[in-house]
């Protein structure tokens, strides 16, 4: 795809863009300098002007000294995913200029600082000098500060080059800082004496602005990874165990803030929580293991690097029947990869984590909201299995701020599965791994059940279904076999696929996690060129006949996901291989969200492709 | 019930058969089923309820032990070298279990080194037990890392590399109960179950346990007859359970130091080194290195500080284990959600 990817924008059936309220802006600054204080600033004021808006952070792996760029796009028709290109650039870091200033659509505008010597000419776009050095030295702060300061020189003349108030720059400092005034009055004053200087100085001679509308009332804005926090927080979360890796850190840091907030008990000011920072994953998903296995809701959050050492862990889990919930920020591998930037690289590794026959639950949230959903709903899941549940969450998810209707309070009570009491151990008996109802799940007792017939013996050998351990054939088979009976009732439990189908649908489209963005404004644009699709967003592995129908039923359909290898597509191939010719991968991977464009010229392509064999 | 019956019956009505496990698949004379009885043992002399004590363990021949032994209490054979993080979660997860885990010197002193470092900085609440003969039984006899250095194995040849201590270790990682024990002493062993069962952290005990079929050359400090031979106890050691009354007196002062356990029971060193004292911690460090050095092993309490808080502590866990907790503590008020939702508008 590397041609389309030069290709200049709006090809094909990309409209122009409206000058308001329609155009995406990129702030390139170095990293460590505090540049995200000024960024979200901006971010946030788009958002209480009521204009829809997403911002995203392209950062290096880097403390200090390498470049960032924060992208905020914002859209009247509500479009949140990556555009190619920016129309505007803040230059702020002269490192990276040349190639910025270069990236600009003709027309497109250049903020930056009047301090440099030089900085790249070209007469088709429109430059704007402010003097940075000088506000920074009027406000007489000293070493690092400056640098931070300096970021809100950019705010100022950015809200008065695009019209936004500067009284909704103030709510959005007062946002960030939680109210404490003297450090968004100290961020304001440079703020407004950038934006009166531009005011004076500065001739408005490019056509972008923005105007207030009524489009994010009641909306809330959050990244997914506090989302998912927050949802675990509700779903009664009690066992954190976790090792520090990026993008997945800012996950556990929000429960740190919320549980001591919520999950502190009134009469006692104890914990009902615990959170282990651990020595690495494999320690982590033990303690889970050994939380899940005495009755806790145990969770961790991690990426790839961290996946890899749960491997033995997650066997043991699915053979044992322990729940635990493992959150999953993607992140580009293999290896360490491209570790601050985002994909979906671990479907496969982690829908079959596990050395010998192995079959995990995956769940796939795509938006901040099913962050928060599932993190409550994967401790129902993972306990009414009694497994390993998987939340593949992405780096643009977790760690971006999204646009979202307020999260509604867990209408169901928590599911804990089929636990005995000492009273049903009575009355009942007790089987560890023996199949009653039917579904394949067994029933288990917990430590501390006071049963003496209670105690079982978790295992990661063979074992029959009393949990004795077993290496006769007939035993390994049927317990085996219940596990992938387990399996199956797993299809029905897990959330279901969500549907948008056109009457008229040329092709299927299958897709999960935040390609969605991109894939709903390519949809569009595709429909405005009377190409009609149907869209089905996967929210779980493993399917359940709903995805079967939507592949029957359609005569092609495009799997689109952001790796190399077109893993998803691997999947579906196997599970439905009678469909396995009508399924055709677009699979694409270089550490950037999914654009809208990618995805209508990716189309396009393979439908001649395909259209002109026959 | 016969009169026979109810004198065998503990003070909470169990005889000692309720302690059993299922029959040992280990070697005829191996070390470790001494400890397997002397847990059974302890665990029935102290009316443990089996209900509240769990056993773990990694892999290899220690590992397989826990079924062998309190049949009527959880067990958890998880991976090789990852006990330790079993534990923590589990103890997390229900601060009133006591647990045992079963570890060997692969298990413990190779593979599983940092979760046992880690476990012992945590002071997760466990009594960590390392059946150390300094060989891979189930593999068929490599050396360990805790196999002496020089020592001839018929299958492995000879070992070039120092050992690992394991009670060194556990002192330097931070450990409030380091012993060593030889599974040939089953009094011994004893008296430190007693005193690590009733412990606040992990308590590490180091047993020497001789692989029969392995390592078992007189030359081995992990051998049966050498370490009969060579075993220095640090001094007599007696435990009295919270139930029974002190009794100190008959003691002579001087020779004797009283060390009280956090839950009201005490332990009671006899020492016989006029010099030793468990509780400092350089001497400690000193006396294995000089033991270690000497090609000795000393047996006893070699460290004891009781003052650091465990995890659960640290963590300030409610009483109530979080496993228990009752749903309405485990999801906060609709309330709360609103407001946070509002913050975020």
């Amino acid at each position: 795809m590397g041609v389309l990817e030069a290709a200049p924008e709006d090809v094909a059936v990309r409209k122009r863009p409206s000058p308001v309220n329609d155009f995406s802006m990129v702030v390139a600054t170095v990293n460590g300098t505090g540049s995200q204080t000024a960024n979200l600033a901006l971010l946030r004021a788009f958002f209480k002007m009521g204009i829809p808006v997403n911002g995203k952070n392209i950062f290096p792996s880097n403390i200090q000294g390498l470049p960032t760029w924060y992208h905020i796009r914002v859209s009247h028709e509500g479009y949140v995913a990556r555009r190619h290109t920016s129309e505007i650039l803040v230059a702020f870091n002269q490192t990276t200029v040349h190639e910025d200033i270069q990236n600009l659509p003709e027309g497109g505008v250049c903020i930056y600082n009047a301090d440099w010597r030089s900085i790249p000419q070209r007469d088709d776009i429109t430059y704007y000098a402010v003097p940075v050095n000088q506000f920074v030295r009027d406000t007489g702060m000293k070493g690092k500060l400056r640098d931070y300061i300096a970021n809100m020189v950019y705010v100022g003349a950015v809200a008065f080059l695009l019209d936004i108030p500067i009284e909704k720059i103030d709510e959005a400092l007062h946002h960030h800082f939680n109210g404490r005034r003297k450090l968004v009055d100290s961020n304001m004053s440079v703020v407004r004496a950038a934006y009166d200087w531009s005011a004076a100085n500065l001739e408005k001679q490019d056509p972008y602005r923005v105007e207030p509308m009524d489009a994010t009332a009641g909306q809330i804005l959050i990244t997914g990874n506090d989302a998912a926090a927050l949802g675990a927080v509700f779903g009664g979360v009690t066992v954190t165990a976790w090792y520090p890796i990026t993008p997945s850190t800012s996950l556990v840091d929000a429960l740190n803030t919320y549980l001591p907030q919520l999950r502190t008990d009134p009469e006692t000011g104890k914990a009902t929580y615990a959170v282990v920072q651990a020595e690495d994953e494999l320690s982590a998903i033990g303690m889970l293991l050994g939380a899940g296995w005495a009755g806790a809701r145990a969770m961790t959050a991690t990426s790839g690097p961290g996946i890899s050492l749960m491997a033995e862990f997650t066997g043991l889990g699915y053979f044992a029947e322990i729940p635990a919930v493992i959150w999953d920020i993607q992140r580009v591998g293999p290896s360490t990869g491209l570790p601050t930037r985002t994909g979906q690289g671990d479907i496969l590794f982690t829908y079959y984590l596990g050395h010998g026959d192995t079959q995990n639950v995956v769940l796939l949230p795509a938006t901040v909201k099913e962050c928060f959903e599932f993190g409550s709903t994967s401790f129902d899941l993972a306990e009414q299995l009694q497994t390993p549940v998987f939340v593949l969450s992405d780096l643009d998810l977790g760690m971006n701020n999204w646009m979202s209707e307020p999260f509604t309070y867990p209408a169901e009570p928590l599911q804990r599965g089929k636990v005995l009491s000492a009273d049903e151990v009575q009355e009942k008996g007790f089987a560890r791994y023996k199949d009653i109802d039917g579904d394949g799940i067994p029933y288990r007792t917990i430590p501390g059940n006071e049963h003496p017939k209670a105690a079982w013996f978790a295992r990661g050998t063979g074992h029959n279904a009393n949990a004795v351990y077993s290496e006769r054939p007939e035993d390994w088979v049927s317990n085996m076999a219940r596990l992938a009976h387990k399996f199956e009732t797993a299809r029905e439990l897990v959330p279901s696929p969500v549907l948008d189908e056109a009457a008229d649908a040329e092709f299927g489209i299958l897709a999960y996690g935040t390609t969605q963005f991109a894939i709903d404004e390519a949809r569009n644009r595709l429909a405005a060129e009377g190409i009609k699709s149907s869209f089905m967003r996967l929210r779980a592995l493993p399917i359940n006949q709903d995805v079967r129908d939507f592949i029957a039923r359609h005569k092609r359909v495009y799997v689109i996901e952001l790796n190399r290898d077109g893993q998803m597509h691997k999947i579906l191939q196997t599970e439905v291989p009678a469909l396995a010719t009508k399924l055709v991968s677009l699979a694409h991977l270089d550490g950037m969200p999914l654009t809208a464009r990618w995805v209508v010229e990716a189309i396009l392509e393979k439908r001649e492709a395909v259209n002109g064999d026959r | 019930m016969s009169t026979k019956q109810q004198e065998r019956s503990n003070l909470i009505g169990l005889t000692k058969v309720d302690y059993n496990g299922g029959p040992s698949t280990l070697c005829q004379g191996c070390g470790h089923n001494s400890i397997a009885n002397q847990i059974i043992q302890v665990a029935y002399e102290l009316s443990i309820r089996p209900q509240e004590l769990i056993k773990l363990s990694g892999i290899g021949c220690s590992s397989k032990s826990p079924a062998y032994f309190l049949g009527q209490s959880f067990g958890f054979n998880s991976l090789h070298g990852r006990m330790p993080s079993i534990g923590t979660g589990a103890f997390v997860a229900n601060r009133n279990l006591r647990a045992i885990g079963v570890s060997g010197d692969g298990d413990t002193g190779s593979i599983g080194m940092g979760q046992f470092k880690h476990v012992v900085r945590r002071n997760t609440r466990m009594v960590y037990i390392v059946e150390n003969n300094g060989v891979y039984g189930l593999t068929k006899g490599q050396f360990s890392a805790t196999a002496d250095e020089g020592q001839v194995l018929k299958y492995a040849g000879e070992n070039e590399f120092p050992p690992v201590d394991i009670c060194l270790e556990a002192i330097i990682a931070g450990a409030g109960f380091v012993a060593r024990s030889f599974s040939g002493d089953a009094k011994q062993v004893r008296e430190l179950l007693k005193a690590a069962l009733s412990f606040n952290g992990t308590a590490v005990l180091d047993i020497i346990s001789p692989c029969v079929a392995f390592n078992n050359q007189d030359t081995s400090t992990k051998s049966y007859s050498y370490g009969k031979e060579h075993e220095t106890p640090l001094h007599d050691f007696g435990w009295v359970p919270p139930s029974e009354e002190i009794v100190i007196d008959e003691y002579e002062p001087g020779t004797m130091k009283v060390v009280e356990m956090p839950d009201g029971s005490y332990i009671q060193l006899r020492k016989l080194d006029e010099d030793y004292d468990p509780t400092d911690k350089l001497g400690a460090l000193h006396r294995l290195q000089w033991a270690q050095q000497n090609h000795e092993f000393i047996t006893g309490l070699v460290y004891y500080n009781p003052h650091r808080p465990n995890l659960a502590e640290v963590g300030k866990l409610v009483d109530t284990p979080l496993a228990y907790l009752p749903a309405e503590k485990l999801r906060p008020p609709k309330e709360k959600l609103d407001e946070i939702m509002a913050e975020l508008m």
